[in-house]
């Protein structure tokens, strides 16, 4: 029972996680479809960032009060949503109408520069280094005798927030109705008289804000922060974007579902059934939803004008 | 006489939409006939079900003979039925040549050994190939072009090479959407031509979709009147003209016409 | 008019017939075989670093050539390759190495050029493309019927879950233990994450530029056939050409199971060569975009465009070893400004040989 429950807990942390980093693919996706392959590099970046903006305050040898997250969260989050205005201006924009296949080269492109601009020894280094810890890492509350860890329940408290925040904008507001217009059709957004080009850059600068606050909850999380070129990054975008296709791709909703989804079937998968295959129970689960029902839990097939 | 193409009450609804109810048709050989009807009547959405793109919810095709429904496009393409598209869909960056020798590419019995290898069956095929694409180039004035990539040519050039590349697959029913849009009075008539020569030199039988109402009723002899996927008139194009639910959902007042 | 139904029928009536067309058609074959006979010969002579590189040259090739097959021709947008590496190499490596013991008693490699241990490994080499091959068949059949992206997202996931599974092996097993080992036993101790050391290094210039020359005949006869044609065509148009009595679905699945093959033989070359261990984390996305970026670079369907970008690019990277740091930072920006610029590669769809003026029906 109490394995039960720890995994539940772990499993729900984790997908809150993917599920943040998820929206940023399936936002992107739905309005250009393109697979943002940078966007695991973002990530990255939100974890640094918050690092060195910790460090900076001098928060890894004093303790940090009890604000600090408060202050870490938002600047971390606006750098990256700078940062993913401007990759989508500098770098997409221009190949707007060009075959999937070349963006996505681009997308590549834009990935092995961040993480090896991060890697040069003035900016983030190649070594691993230690997060602030922001959080006291002590139980909250123990149930069951199970722990369940302030770290956790800040990281679903945090992103559970930020999920509503983005709910409510994209199917409360003006903006989000514009966003989900063009994701449905750009021409005829256009002839409605959205502004595309504002609408898609908003997208990127949400999807990359969110991912930079996953960042930050990931290395309070796991304190150790790997060095930006790590391998290890890309395959945690992966698996969020694994989860933004389990749950439906394009859909925001989907997302958040199959974020949850995929953090829960890999920690069970890990604490039941084998933990070195850990990474593969993603990418079963990927191919078992490809061949059952390819368009994802809440996705819908769009018909093509023929 | 038995029908080339026989449809029977075929239905298809999008979600809560009926797009087409109860659609029948026949079509003899060597007929050409025409299927008009205000926009979003339909029309596209009955070639699609003919030709397999949709699956029809209700009933049935056959073609010379064949019971057809549900099967894929290719395969209604072998058997002897293709068609045009509403939206020129060519192979833009192939030759006008490519263009039609992929169209053959169902006629041959060529495997991907076969190709590797380069058999003489393989190459003899390659040549048929080639001489029955240019044969048909020649046909349509495309002759001299043939070498041009396919999205360089003008707007009726690709619309003419459409046709022709329909034809390389040798069909036994053409059906052609709305072939004439977008051309001026000179390309029509020159259309109206080229359909009537290709309905008698290639020997088959040709359905029409067309916008142009004065181009259906001078060479259609029957034609099918759709509104709301529901067909409200069919018959000889005087008997269209006359009929008065045909003027309601569609022509207005008849103006007075060239004999056909 | 006289209309042929059938085009085999139709060439027959095309007289003369074409006849002795079998050692026309075998002569690249032998052209490259010859080739390579020359390389194995006066290469070794300018050092190891250069017999290396070419080796690693002409895998690269044999990889971007047949990527091409599906990305540049059919257009389809697959990022799995080096997953088919890993099978193909493992399957030829398991063969290679507990082969020789079955066979001779012992996993040392038999240096006689075109001794029973070459032969051995070519067996092993092309069984390894034929399970590759088929690994595409299981991966491609489902996922090609969908139209769409979720290609992409299946050869990526396959590469994924191949990497792990044999990160997942047990040790070589060797000496007593190789002796007392059952079939199940042999079948799993493939070195785990330090990766498949033990396999006897076979592969020589020749035998390289033996399936390059084989890659190359394949992609540029397939190119020129009809059946070349219909791939274009699915990338221009799949709606169009499924329209015009082409199977898209089984077309489709047939550049994908061929250039899985090829990419298992490349698996194999790499797995048996000298200079690197095979390794499941050398062969992970990273490198399937590796490879993807080469066809994108080359040219789209371009077969000397995807060779050209081949050799650029795996000597890029070694001219630009001192910088390292920054080499990557270049290439990084090297990849943006060539897609913004010239999207279309270097060569787009033409060859080498059809550059300048128009291409040739």
């Amino acid at each position: 029972m109490t394995k039960l429950l720890q995994t539940l807990v772990d499993g729900i942390s984790v997908g809150s996680l993917y599920a943040l980093i998820a929206l940023g693919y399936t936002m992107v996706y739905g309005i250009l479809s393109f697979i943002n392959f940078a966007h695991s590099d973002v990530f990255m970046l939100g974890a640094w960032f918050s690092f060195v903006i910790s460090r900076a305050f001098g928060w890894a040898e004093v303790a940090p009060p009890a604000w600090s997250i408060a202050l870490v969260l938002p600047a971390s989050m606006v750098l990256c949503a700078t940062l993913g205005f401007t990759i989508e201006r500098l770098a997409y924009r221009p190949l707007r109408a060009a075959p999937r296949l070349n963006v996505l080269i681009t997308a590549i492109g834009v990935s092995l520069l961040l993480e090896n601009t991060g890697a040069l020894p003035f900016l983030f280094g190649t070594q691993p280094q230690s997060m602030p810890r922001l959080i006291a890492d002590r139980p909250l509350a123990t149930i069951a005798g199970v722990n369940i860890n302030v770290v956790d329940v800040v990281v679903v408290v945090v992103a559970v927030a930020l999920m509503m925040a983005l709910q409510w904008l994209v199917f409360g507001t003006k903006l989000g109705r514009a966003m989900r217009a063009v994701s449905f059709s750009d021409k005829i957004a256009a002839l409605m008289g959205v502004n595309v080009n504002l609408v898609i850059s908003f997208t990127f600068v949400v999807g990359s804000a969110l991912a930079a606050a996953a960042g930050l909850l990931y290395a309070l999380k796991y304190p150790g922060v790997k060095q930006p070129a790590d391998a290890s990054w890309v395959l945690l975008g992966l698996k969020a974007f694994c989860a933004a296709v389990v749950g439906g791709i394009g859909n925001v909703r989907g997302a958040m579902l199959g974020g949850l989804l995929i953090g829960l079937v890999e920690l069970f998968g890990a604490a039941y059934v084998s933990t070195t295959l850990r990474d593969a129970y993603v990418f079963l689960v990927l191919i078992a939803v490809l061949l059952g029902r390819p368009t994802g839990i809440l996705g819908r097939a769009a018909v093509e004008k023929v | 006489m038995n029908a080339i193409l026989d449809v029977r009450k075929l239905s298809l609804a999008f979600g809560g939409l009926k797009a087409v109810a109860d659609f029948s048709l026949a079509l003899a050989p060597g007929d050409l006939q025409g299927l008009i009807g205000p926009n979003g009547a339909g029309k596209t959405t009955v070639f699609n079900l003919l030709t397999g793109v949709y699956r029809p919810q209700t009933g049935g095709i056959q073609l010379a003979g064949r019971e057809v429904t549900g099967l894929r496009p290719y395969q209604i393409a072998r058997a002897g039925m293709t068609r045009t598209f509403q939206n020129v869909r060519l192979f833009g960056q192939l030759s006008v040549f490519d263009n039609v020798r992929v169209a053959c590419h169902l006629r041959t019995r060529e495997t991907l050994f076969s190709a590797i290898w380069r058999s003489p069956r393989q190459v003899g095929e390659e040549r048929a190939i080639a001489e029955h694409a240019r044969r048909l180039l020649d046909i349509f004035g495309l002759g001299g072009r043939a070498d041009e990539q396919a999205k360089s040519l003008p707007y009726g050039d690709q619309r003419r090479l459409e046709i022709a590349r329909a034809l390389a697959t040798d069909p036994k029913v053409l059906l052609l959407d709305e072939p004439a849009a977008g051309m001026n009075p000179p390309e029509k008539l020159a259309l109206r031509d080229l359909i009537e020569l290709v309905r008698k030199e290639f020997d088959l039988s040709v359905l029409l979709i067309e916008h142009d109402v004065g181009l259906v009723m001078d060479i259609c002899e029957t034609i099918t009147v759709l509104d709301h996927g529901v067909t409200i008139a069919r018959g000889t194009p005087r008997e269209v003209q006359a009929d008065r639910a045909v003027i309601e959902a569609y022509l207005g007042e008849p103006a007075p016409e060239a004999t056909p | 008019m006289a209309r042929p139904t059938d085009m085999a029928d139709a060439a027959r009536r095309l007289s003369p017939p074409l006849g002795g067309s079998i050692p026309r058609s075998l002569l690249p074959l032998i052209l490259g075989v010859i080739i390579a006979v020359l390389g194995q010969l006066l290469v070794p002579a300018v050092g190891d670093f250069y017999y290396t590189l070419f080796i690693n040259i002409g895998i690269n090739v044999i990889l971007a050539v047949s990527l091409n097959i599906v990305n540049g021709l059919t257009g389809q947008f697959s990022i799995g390759h080096a997953g088919f590496m890993l099978v193909g190499g493992y399957v030829a490596g398991i063969i290679t190495y507990y082969g020789s013991y079955a066979l001779w008693g012992s996993t040392k490699v038999i240096e006689v050029f075109l001794g029973p241990g070459e032969w051995l490994f070519v067996a092993g080499s092309v069984v390894g493309g034929l399970v590759a091959a088929a690994c595409g068949y299981l991966v491609g059949l489902p996922s090609l019927r969908l139209r769409g992206d979720y290609l992409a997202i299946v050869t990526l996931g396959f590469g994924e879950i191949v990497r792990v599974l044999f990160q997942l092996t047990t040790p070589v097993l060797k000496g007593d233990d190789l002796a007392a080992a059952s079939l199940g036993q042999k079948l799993t101790s493939l070195g785990g994450a330090q990766g498949f050391g033990a396999i006897p290094r076979y592969t020589t210039l020749f035998w390289v530029l033996v399936f390059v020359t084989l890659s190359l005949l394949v992609a540029i006869r397939l190119k020129r056939s009809t059946y070349g044609r219909a791939f274009l065509a699915i990338r221009e148009n799949e709606i169009a050409a499924e329209a015009m009595g082409v199977n898209t679905t089984q077309t489709k699945v047939r550049a994908f199971v061929l250039s899985a093959f090829f990419a298992g033989i490349a698996g194999s070359l790499f797995a048996h060569q000298l200079a690197t261990n095979l390794n499941p984390r050398e062969l992970g996305f990273q490198k399937s975009f590796d490879v993807v970026i080469m066809v994108v670079l080359g040219g789209m369907g371009s077969v000397s465009g995807a060779v050209v970008a081949a050799v650029l690019l795996t000597i890029l990277p070694e001219l630009l070893r001192e910088v390292s740091g920054y080499r990557m930072i270049a290439y990084a920006f090297l990849l943006i400004v060539m897609m913004i610029l010239r999207p279309q590669g270097i060569f787009g769809v033409r060859e080498l040989w059809e550059l300048g003026g128009k291409k040739k029906s």
